[in-house]
C-alpha cells in the first residue's frame, strides 16, 4: 500500500512528516531499525533518490543516525521522540483551535466542547 | 565519465515543419526522468533521436559520450510508441529473439515479470488486448541491463492496477548507474516515481527540474503545473 501524499507540496517533505509520524506512534521504536532507502521507496511507491533526500533530512535532525555497516536506527533519545510529539500536539491544536474559532465558538466554549467530547 | 545523455543544440527538422529547436540538456545517471508536453511538442521525435532512428538536422546527441550507433544502441533499452512486434509470434518466442538479439537481455528476469502480471508464454501478439501488448513489450524492454531505458507512452492503455506493478517493477529496476526516460501524458500516475522532469513546448525546451524544486517554487504538482502550462 503506497502512502498517502498530497500533490501540492514536495514530496520529501512529506515522507519526513510521514516517518516522524511513524516514530510517534510507536511504529518504529527508540533504537530500532529502520528499513532500507529502496525498500521504504518501494514502500511507499516514490523514487529512491527523493526517499534518500527524506532519510537525510531525518539524520540532520538526529531523529535517525546511520551506522555505516549495519544501516539506520531511530534515535534512542526519548526527550527528543517526547519533544517532537509536544511540538506536533502545538501544531494539531493551533490548527483546531483556529478552526473552530472561525466558526464562532469562545475559548470557553472550545473547553466545554472538548470536555464533552472526551467524555 | 562522460554524461549518460547529452544534447547539444539539438534540432530535427521534416521538411518546413521544426519538431526539435534548438534543444540542449544533460542527463545525469540514477535518475527517473518525465519526458512530457503536449501533442507535438517532440517528444517521440527527441526519443527517436536519442535511439539513432532518426539524425539531427543540426546540433549533437551523446550517449556515454558516444553518437548514437551500434554501441549507443546496447546501452539504451527503447520501448516505442507502437507495436512493433511481429504478430504471429508468442511470448516465448519473443524472448528467445530478445535475447539472441540483446546480449544484455536477461530471460530470468522476463519470465519472473510475465509470471508477475500472470501472462503466458504461449499467447500470441495476435491474440492480445492493447493493455496485454503494452505488457509484454515493457517487460522485453525492462528484462534488458542497459543504461538508459526510453520509455514512450508505456502506460497508455494499461489498467491501474498492472499500472501500479509496473511502476513498481521500474522502481525495482532503478539501478545507480542507469536511468529512466519515460514520455507520458498520465503525469499524475508516475509522478510520484520521478526525479526530474523535462517539459517541451513546440520543440523547445520549457523546463527541466526536479519534482521537488516544482512543488516549492509553484506549490502545485507537476501534473497542476503541466495543466497551467498548457492551457488550450
Amino acid at each position: 500500500m503506497s502512502w498517502e501524499l498530497t500533490s501540492d507540496r514536495p514530496i520529501y517533505i512529506q515522507l519526513v512528516e510521514h516517518i516522524k509520524f511513524d516514530i510517534m506512534s510507536g511504529k518504529y521504536k527508540p533504537g530500532g531499525k529502520i528499513e532500507s532507502v529502496r525498500e521504504l521507496a518501494i514502500e511507499a511507491s516514490v523514487n529512491p533518490n527523493t526517499m534518500q533526500k527524506a532519510m537525510s533530512v531525518l539524520e540532520q535532525s538526529g531523529l535517525i543516525h546511520s551506522n555505516r555497516t549495519s544501516g539506520r536506527f531511530i534515535t534512542d533519545d526519548t526527550d527528543m521522540i517526547a519533544a517532537l510529539k509536544s511540538s506536533i500536539a502545538d501544531t494539531y491544536c493551533a490548527d483546531f483551535i483556529s478552526k473552530i474559532k472561525q466558526i464562532g465558538y469562545d475559548n470557553n466554549e472550545i473547553k466545554d466542547i472538548l470536555e464533552n467530547y472526551l467524555e | 565519465m562522460a554524461p549518460l545523455l547529452e544534447c547539444r543544440s539539438l534540432t530535427k527538422k521534416y521538411g518546413n515543419v521544426i519538431a526539435l529547436n534548438n534543444v540542449s540538456f544533460t542527463l545525469e545517471r540514477g535518475r527517473i526522468v518525465g519526458l512530457l508536453g503536449p501533442n507535438a511538442s517532440g517528444k517521440t521525435t527527441l526519443i527517436k533521436l536519442i535511439n539513432g532512428l532518426l539524425t539531427p538536422t543540426y546540433g549533437e546527441i551523446l550517449i556515454n559520450g558516444l553518437r548514437p550507433g551500434i554501441e549507443s544502441k546496447l546501452q539504451v533499452a527503447y520501448l516505442p510508441d507502437t507495436t512493433y512486434l511481429n504478430d504471429w509470434m508468442s511470448v516465448k518466442q519473443l524472448i528467445s529473439l530478445y535475447s539472441d538479439f540483446f546480449s544484455n537481455f536477461n530471460v530470468s528476469k522476463a519470465y519472473d515479470m510475465l509470471k508477475r502480471l500472470d501472462l503466458k508464454d504461449t499467447m500470441r501478439i495476435k491474440a492480445m488486448s492493447k493493455g496485454t501488448k503494452e505488457k509484454v513489450q515493457l517487460i522485453l524492454t525492462m528484462s534488458r541491463n542497459a543504461d538508459l531505458y526510453c520509455l514512450d507512452e508505456p502506460i497508455g492503455g494499461v489498467d491501474p492496477a498492472s499500472r501500479d506493478y509496473i511502476l513498481n517493477t521500474i522502481l525495482n529496476n532503478y539501478n545507480e548507474n542507469g536511468s529512466i526516460l519515460i514520455s507520458t501524458h498520465l503525469i499524475s500516475d508516475i509522478e510520484q516515481i520521478l526525479d526530474d522532469v523535462i517539459m517541451l513546448q513546440f520543440g523547445c525546451l520549457h523546463t527541466h527540474k526536479t519534482v521537488d524544486e516544482i512543488r516549492e517554487e509553484k506549490h502545485m504538482s507537476v501534473d497542476e503545473l503541466f495543466r497551467e502550462v498548457f492551457r488550450c
